[in-house]
């Protein structure tokens, strides 16, 4: 690099360019959260729907499956399941189906032995999830 | 060595290996489920060692900084380190932590670890890469705490030089970033948004200071060019980093509830994010081109070269392939994601974290400068059999990305998930291959340590003429 331009010069690049783009992210980050309400369907966060997120933790569902296209790549995206498996009916009975033992060859997903409001509960998170607006991803149905 | 305390830094270098090993080993484990679904099942479920490969990765890689910034400080502090008794402390606390959560993972069912741990009272569990109990978070903020007082303390009594503050601006940012892991709203698009502020910014921010600190310590330190010349370079590359990186956070906000007109300050600053992985390859290949002398550890800087060539591909090009909105739109949480994911790790953090064992270890195990050349030999080895396996198991990954793409996707018939992952099952076979090569080059590293240490180092060399430039 060139002797003109010295490392103090860099320095202040450094310190002043970062603070600077701190600064335009935490403006951003604001004007993010005055935008939220349009778009993430917080009007039907319900006790159930927050009890179904814990159950989608504590079950570390997103080892396997992606949710609005984070987590894993093993099994299907579930933002739009409740979609695309015909509603809270749908999710529950895949759900509730699953051997215990997996199915021989096929990639499996775990019995969780859940209550019938421990699989409202996750059903209704999912419903609640896709309701968030996401700019129409995924792409179909398919996720 | 020049300060004793700088020997610290040799168990953090080890376990870190130790890790290494076992995050490979489940890496094999989850790339046969892949295409024997019911491998292992139901005793480790995919979910299960997918959490040991990714942790033991994060926790490895947490390991070798630590141990670099012991090893580093002292150095560039001219002086002993402020208490090398707790740093020690640190490693147990730190070691017997994590092997308690991963034994976690593998004997309970995931659920009743939440239980036991009482994620209830604070729940922050059950999000990628987050997984951990609580309480392990909280033993995390502990000894990270305890690390910044200490290598924090031999900075301010000692020399401060550029690359161990920036080394310390780095390590401050990621323990104050990890913070937002604690943050988990019922609101999932609020919980994903502050997710990327310790994900993101983590990998595309401030361990970016961490490996150009030590990139440029390695480089001062083998190819004798003058250090003011180096740090200004470091201020440069960092700075386009936090420019560049932090706006660009944007790049993960397209899908997930945020407004849409992040799809545009994400695609423009995210964008840009290569070029301080460009600007270090050309300043690595610069400063070996113009060194005063032929340091006798050519291995380290061959593993200096390779870390600045595959983070630029890693993390620049494979980034920059999927990061606008339009392609993102397809491509978003594909086999795409998966396979930049493991070339940008593997290329940026755990290279150079390598790169500095390469470097350290001789020395903290009594060497001059260098290990015997046969030693040297068999650890360039395993670099050129990890990294071109690692090519392969990114391109396996890219094309099985393509087709999973196209066909569950773009094309006008969309298929599902799992019948298209059928269609896709040769590519990750061949993905389990090169896995298994990048096993056998992860057994010839570790073999690296233990031949050759009877015989001699060879000589360090004057350059002829400094090169011009
Ligand atoms: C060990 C991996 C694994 C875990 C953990 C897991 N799943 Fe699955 N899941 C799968 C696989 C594999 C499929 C596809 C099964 C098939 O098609 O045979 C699937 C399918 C589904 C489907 C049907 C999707 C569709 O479109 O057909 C739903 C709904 C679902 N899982 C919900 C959950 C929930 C909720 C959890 C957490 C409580 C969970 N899964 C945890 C592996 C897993
Ligand atoms: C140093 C080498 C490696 C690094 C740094 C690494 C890193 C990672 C990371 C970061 C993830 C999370 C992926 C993501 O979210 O995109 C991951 C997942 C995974 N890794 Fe690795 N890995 C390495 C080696 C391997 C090897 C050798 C294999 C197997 C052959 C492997 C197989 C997998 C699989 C199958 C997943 C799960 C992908 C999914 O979610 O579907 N990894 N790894
Ligand atoms: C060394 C630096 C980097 C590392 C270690 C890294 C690692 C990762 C990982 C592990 C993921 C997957 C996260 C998840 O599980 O959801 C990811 C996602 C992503 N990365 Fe990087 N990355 C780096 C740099 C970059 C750069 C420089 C760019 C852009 C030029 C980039 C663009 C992206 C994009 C767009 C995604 C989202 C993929 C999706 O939509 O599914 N990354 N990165
Ligand atoms: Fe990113």
């Amino acid at each position: 690099m060139s002797q003109a331009f010295t490392k103090a010069m860099a320095r202040n690049i450094f310190y002043g360019g970062s603070a600077f783009f701190i600064l335009l992210f935490l403006a951003l980050t604001f004007q993010t959260h005055k935008a939220w309400p349009e778009r993430d369907n917080r009007q039907n966060i319900t006790a159930s729907v927050s009890a179904g997120k814990v159950l989608w933790e504590e079950n570390n569902c997103i080892g396997c499956h992606t949710l609005l296209g984070e987590g894993a790549y093993f099994a299907p995206e579930l933002g739009n399941a409740f979609q695309r498996l015909g509603g809270k009916d749908g999710i529950k009975a895949f759900i509730m189906s699953r051997p215990k033992d997996g199915i021989p060859g096929r990639r499996s997903m775990p019995q969780f032995n859940f209550t019938e409001a421990e699989l409202d509960a996750i059903a209704d998170f999912l419903e609640y999830v896709s309701g968030i607006d996401t700019a129409n991803w995924p792409p179909n149905i398919q996720g | 060595m020049q300060y004793k305390s700088q020997a610290v830094a040799k168990p953090y270098f080890i376990a870190a290996i130790g890790l290494f090993i076992g995050q490979i080993l489940f890496g094999l484990i989850l790339g046969l489920q892949y295409v024997v679904g019911d491998f292992m099942f139901p005793e480790i479920p995919f979910n299960v060692a997918r959490m040991v490969h990714t942790n033991l990765l994060i926790v490895w890689l947490l390991f070798g900084f630590m141990g670099s910034a012991y090893y580093l400080v002292p150095e560039e502090a001219e002086r002993e380190l402020h208490s090398p008794g707790l740093a020690i402390l640190m490693f147990w606390i730190f070691l017997v932590a994590g092997a308690l959560t991963v034994l976690g993972y593998l004997l309970v069912p995931y659920s009743g670890l939440a239980q036991m741990t009482g994620n209830h009272l604070l729940p922050t569990m059950g999000r990628e890469f987050l997984e951990q109990p609580t309480i392990t978070k909280v033993g995390i903020v502990i000894v990270a705490l305890a690390f910044l007082y200490n290598v924090g303390m031999t900075v301010l009594k000692g020399r401060k030089t550029v690359v161990s503050l920036v080394l310390l601006i780095g390590l401050l940012g990621l323990a104050l970033l990890f913070l937002f892991a604690f943050y988990n709203p019922d609101n999932l698009a609020k919980d994903k948004y502050y997710w990327w502020w310790v994900v993101h910014l983590w990998v595309e921010g401030v361990w970016e200071l961490i490996l150009g600190a030590i990139l440029a310590f390695v480089l001062i330190k083998t190819t004798g060019v003058d250090r003011e010349v180096i740090e200004k370079w470091l201020y440069v590359i960092i700075a386009m980093a936090l420019i560049t990186g932090i706006v660009g956070t944007g790049h993960h906000f397209y899908w997930i509830g945020a407004p849409e007109y992040w799809q545009w300050w994400g695609s423009i600053f995210s964008a840009l994010e290569p070029l301080p992985f460009f600007m270090m390859t050309v300043f690595a290949f610069n400063m070996v081109n113009r060194r005063r002398r032929n340091h006798p550890n050519k291995a380290a800087v061959l593993w200096a070269l390779g870390t600045a060539v595959m983070a630029f591909l890693g993390a620049g090009v494979w980034g920059f392939m999927h990061t606008l909105s339009p392609v993102n739109y397809y491509t978003h949480g594909s086999q795409i994601t998966a396979a930049h994911g493991h070339m940008a790790f593997y290329g940026a953090y755990v290279m150079i974290v390598l790169t500095m064992i390469s470097y350290a270890m001789p020395i903290l195990r009594g060497r001059q400068a260098a290990n015997s050349n046969l030693s040297q030999v068999v650890e360039m080895w395993s670099f050129w059999l990890m990294t071109v396996s690692m090519v392969f198991i990114t391109l396996f990954l890219t094309g099985a990305g393509i087709l999973q793409v196209y066909m569950q996707r773009y094309s006008t018939d969309p298929l599902p998930f799992m019948v298209v992952q059928e269609k896709i099952a040769l590519f990750y076979w061949m993905r389990e291959v090169a896995g298994l090569v990048f096993l056998i080059g992860l057994i010839t590293y570790v073999a690296s340590f233990f031949v050759g240490g009877r015989q001699p180092e060879p000589k360090a060399t004057a350059m002829p003429e400094p090169a011009a430039g």
